[in-house]
């Protein structure tokens, strides 16, 4: 079945309620903290207060004689007994030899390297026995200096040996040459500098784990707030504890929000399975907020210089970016990929840019680990491009608009300098119903009554793109991935018709409940209330990659589309043989079996049935039962892509940015469920519009000490903080999946920051502001006024 | 220490240290765990409950505190027989939720709004549910869910 034949289906397009919506409106949802285990132990850990010290010694005499102590446990404990943590991506220099890989210690060895570094696990009858214990065990530091900014990274103290400079790893793309030479005759040459926030991904459910063992049948549950749980269960069980993996059963539950932070392997889930066994019972442990501020993988972290060359009519002839990424203290599982394929490869945007040359060097500071949050490379190079077109415009005194369509692709297949191969897409369309819904023609007069009030209002664009459907497995093979990128589906069809899905894809938030149901239900013929899905159990599903990198419904949901081919061709025959015709005759449709030229027709819950009681059944060629999996590995990546309008109120006084207006018009494909995918862009935009005003993860520079360790300092955005959007939707279906979709969850945290950003510049213009980093607070917006008049 | 209350209707009596705070008494010792825990600083109201006809959160609050109170949690909003409660009803038609974390917290928080507001405007809105962080909705359908359980309730 093709993308367009699907998007006709009965309940594909429809905005039907979430089915998953009952138990948390009620109070049933089991999160892993909502879950209890009989003879339950916790743990807490002894967090360096550090950003980077070695360990003189550690005294846990004192706290283990304390009430209700079951264990301490440190680096020394599990020295030799299990393997640091993995990094999943392999990322070479240029001349071949591989990153910097330093150990990732479950429990410091000797030294600690960030505020917030695991340096001992106490197991305790209660939490408050557990914290009471933490206090007590006297850790000797020697304080080393500590390594923040990663621009000087090289010349500060080695945090590994095995990186003396601090320095990760060199990674560059592109024809160095050939854009050497586009800009020696380039007519101008526009510069930008720019830095991307690091961010602190807050998913409002706290991390939590509990390691569960039992001796007597050898055999380990790992619950716990992830979104990839086989992912987690390969790299523990292959990697880290190098345990059977069939004993291991790993178990995402309903999960509080991810947006990249649980999909990594954490020192804190393999801390309490190891020690489950150790003490052959379950070991509960809950992030508090304070703790999840400190040692979640943090986001972004960017510096960045890169250079457009145009020619005089403003076309592009080649871009130059030099980036230095964050990496933090050490490599989580997906840190290395963040800033290099899943950045490099983007910033040709949706321009014909036809040459383009990108350096990253990758430092280790002490800091958190920085892994993939929400775009995960793909709003930094957004981030990076429509802030350099915005400043290409100006330069050129050309509208933000204007320069966007004079360098849009318009063919496609499009083939980008940087890898990727763009499918499908309609810029333009974006661009113009974008224009339309933001009243673009009424700006103008806006901006008159805006300064009649002492206020300046300005006007931002952003035209973006991602490359999302994490992704060929081939592909992401050759550029260093150590894990495969298909996904999973196993369809049960039960005896009565009704129907239950087993996907690798995790909901932690999308709804998948709902928009996966509706997806079989179209298929099918029968009403999604027939169909349920199963998620999040390495126990129930047969395998799965997890979601994270807008893939699940994109590779997730082909997989289940691949098991429903199989099940419809399996269940043709057996309709064949119940209406005493050949297969090649039947036909199936809107739930009904009917053989071609004849008014014979069976209902698909009768094959059901026939295939559980297969009594008057082709039992010499075709196995009883309806039950089919498949994997579905893409062949290319999707790329969802958009025009993102910001309009800004900035009062000059106070320095006090207000958006006023914000339209996001988004190419997503087919969708199934809008009222979802709405919801999914919602959230982006204001993490988003979050970091280009508000959000900001800031280290002391001297000390290493997280500045922004609570809601208040982060400033969490509010519901105040934000207008109400307007969205729309262009549809080019994507050309290599069933089911012509492409991935909604992280475009609006890629398009909105340069959006905002240009808006706020493009207001303080008159007032010979050139330049602004995010977050724009009101304290830097009131400097860069002052500033540029001094 | 012992506290005797009513939670959910129901009348409770607890045997617990005098340092428990209301969100363990209701989580730990009469596992309605509903109510969450988000944050440490009492700035994301995930553990917002109703006491005595009040929203307050439940994390800085101590079960000492509510001896004799009746405490709503999202537990006991909608009907017995299943109900919902037109706040709830209405965050599910407005898909005022995602991830559902948050969502027992904003619910609560609603009710209690709508009682004291109830003709409380968007921008108000907006800035009356600055008690309660949300991470996924983008707070849009949160407000079009209290708009929305504004006009049922009226009517």
């Amino acid at each position: 079945m093709g993308a367009n034949e699907f998007a006709k289906l009965p309940h594909i397009g429809e905005s039907l309620l979430r089915k998953e919506d009952l138990r948390f409106l009620t109070g049933v949802g089991q999160y892993t903290d909502d879950i209890n285990q009989a003879h339950q132990k916790y743990a807490v850990f002894v967090r360096s207060p550090h950003a980077h010290a070695a360990i003189l010694g550690i005294d846990t005499a004192d706290a283990a004689r304390m009430p209700g102590v079951a264990a301490i446990y440190i680096g020394q404990d599990i020295e030799g007994k299990m393997n640091g943590l993995p990094c999943g991506w392999l990322i070479s220099n240029p001349d071949g030899s591989p990153m910097k890989e330093p150990p990732h210690p479950v429990l410091a060895q000797g030294k600690v390297r960030y505020v917030g570094d695991h340096v001992a696990l106490v197991v305790a009858d209660t939490l408050e026995q557990a914290k009471n214990a933490a206090e007590a065990v006297q850790v000797d530091y020697e304080a080393l200096p500590a390594v923040i900014d990663m621009r000087t990274a090289a010349q500060g103290p080695a945090l590994h040996d095995a990186a003396p400079d601090n320095h990760c790893y060199k990674w560059t793309l592109g024809d160095k040459a050939a854009v050497d030479a586009a800009f020696a005759s380039a007519a101008h040459v526009t510069r930008i500098d720019l830095v991307n926030n690091r961010l602190i991904p807050n998913a409002m459910e706290p991390r939590a784990a509990i390691g569960v063992y039992s001796r007597a049948s050898d055999e380990y549950t790992l619950y716990v707030a992830n979104q990839n749980p086989h992912v987690e269960r390969l790299l523990m069980t292959a990697f880290v504890l190098g345990l059977p993996e069939h004993r291991v059963r790993v178990i995402a539950p309903d999960v509080g929000g991810g947006f990249g932070s649980k999909i990594f392997l954490y020192a804190e889930d393999v801390a309490v399975t190891w020690a489950a066994r150790q003490l052959n019972c379950a070991v509960k442990w809950t992030a508090e907020r304070s703790e999840s501020f400190v040692s979640d993988a943090h986001g972004r972290d960017h510096i960045t210089h890169a250079e457009m060359a145009m020619d005089q009519n403003g076309r592009f002839l080649a871009m130059r970016v030099h980036t230095d990424a964050n990496l933090g203290a050490y490599l989580s599982t997906f840190a290395s990929a963040v800033p290099t394929i899943l950045y490099g490869t983007l910033l040709a945007g949706q321009y014909t840019t036809p040459q383009i040359y990108v350096e990253v060097d990758g430092w280790f500071t002490s800091t958190a680990p920085v892994d993939a949050y929400r775009g995960a490379g793909r709003p930094e190079a957004t981030y990076l491009v429509e802030r350099l077109v915005t400043r290409c415009a100006w330069e050129l005194s050309l509208p933000q608009d204007e320069i966007r369509k004079r360098n849009f692709i318009t063919t496609f297949p499009h083939q980008t300098p940087v890898a990727l191969q763009y499918d499908v897409g309609d810029y333009m369309a974006c661009m113009t119903q974008a224009q339309q819904l933001a009243d673009v023609a009424g700006f103008d007069a806006r901006r008159q009554a805006s300064e009649a009030g002492g206020l300046r209002r300005g006007i931002g664009y952003s035209s973006y793109i991602e490359a999302c459907g994490l992704a060929p497995s081939n592909i992401a093979g050759a550029l260093g991935a150590r894990a495969g990128l298909f996904e999973c589906g196993e369809v049960r069809v039960h005896p009565t018709g009704s129907v239950t899905v087993f996907t690798g894809s995790h909901s932690h938030g999308q709804g998948h409940e709902t928009t996966f149901a509706q997806v079989v239900a179209a298929r099918l013929g029968i009403d999604p209330g027939q169909v349920d899905i199963v998620h999040g159990d390495t126990g129930r599903v047969p395998f799965g990659m997890g979601t994270y990198g807008s893939r699940s419904l994109a590779v997730g949901g082909a997989a289940i589309m691949r098991a429903l081919d199989k099940i419809e061709a399996k269940a043709k025959k057996i309709a064949a043989h119940l209406m005493e015709a050949s297969d090649a005759d039947i036909e199936f449709a809107g739930g009904e079996f009917t053989v071609k030229g004849t008014d014979k027709k069976i209902p698909f819950a009768q094959v059901a049935l026939t295939a559980y009681v297969p009594h008057n059944y082709p039992l010499d060629k075709l196995e009883p039962g309806l039950n089919e999996t498949a994997f579905y590995d893409p062949t290319n990546f999707t790329y969802p892509a958009g025009t993102y309008i910001c309009e800004v109120e900035v009062d000059p006084a106070t320095g006090v940015v207000r958006v006023d207006r914000f339209t996001a018009v988004d190419d997503f494909g087919v969708i199934v469920n809008p009222m979802i995918v709405e919801g999914q862009v919602h959230g982006g935009l204001v993490q988003g519009i979050g970091q280009a005003l508000l959000e900001h993860g800031v280290y002391d520079p001297e000390s290493g000490q997280l500045l922004t360790g609570s809601y208040m300092d982060y400033t969490m955005p509010r519901a105040a903080d934000f207008p109400e959007f307007k969205l729309g939707h262009v549809c080019t279906p994507c050309t290599h999946n069933p089911l012509g979709t492409k991935g909604c969850g992280e475009a609006g945290a890629i398009g909105s920051p340069p959006a905002v950003i240009n808006a706020v510049l493009d207001a303080l213009r008159p007032l010979s502001v050139k330049d602004l980093d995010m977050p724009a607070t009101p304290h830097r917006v009131w400097q860069a006024i002052r500033g540029a008049q001094a | 220490m012992k506290v005797d209350l009513k939670v959910n209707g129901r009348a409770v009596s607890a045997d617990v240290p005098p340092h428990t705070l209301l969100v363990q008494l209701l989580r730990e010792h009469l596992h309605l765990t509903g109510t969450h825990v988000g944050c440490d600083t009492a700035q994301c109201g995930a553990c917002t409950v109703i006491v005595d006809g009040r929203s307050i959160k439940a994390c800085n609050t101590l079960a000492a505190q509510v001896q004799g109170a009746e405490v709503t949690t999202i537990e006991g909003l909608a009907a017995a027989d299943g109900t919902l409660h037109p706040v709830q009803a209405a965050f599910k038609e407005c898909h005022g939720l995602q991830c559902g974390f948050c969502t027992p917290g904003m619910v609560m928080s609603t009710v209690d709004l709508l009682k004291y507001h109830p003709g409380a405007t968007e921008a108000e809105i907006r800035e009356l549910l600055e008690g309660n962080l949300c991470r996924c909705t983008g707070y849009q359908n949160i407000v079009k869910a209290v708009q929305a359980a504004q006009q049922a309730m009226a009517a």
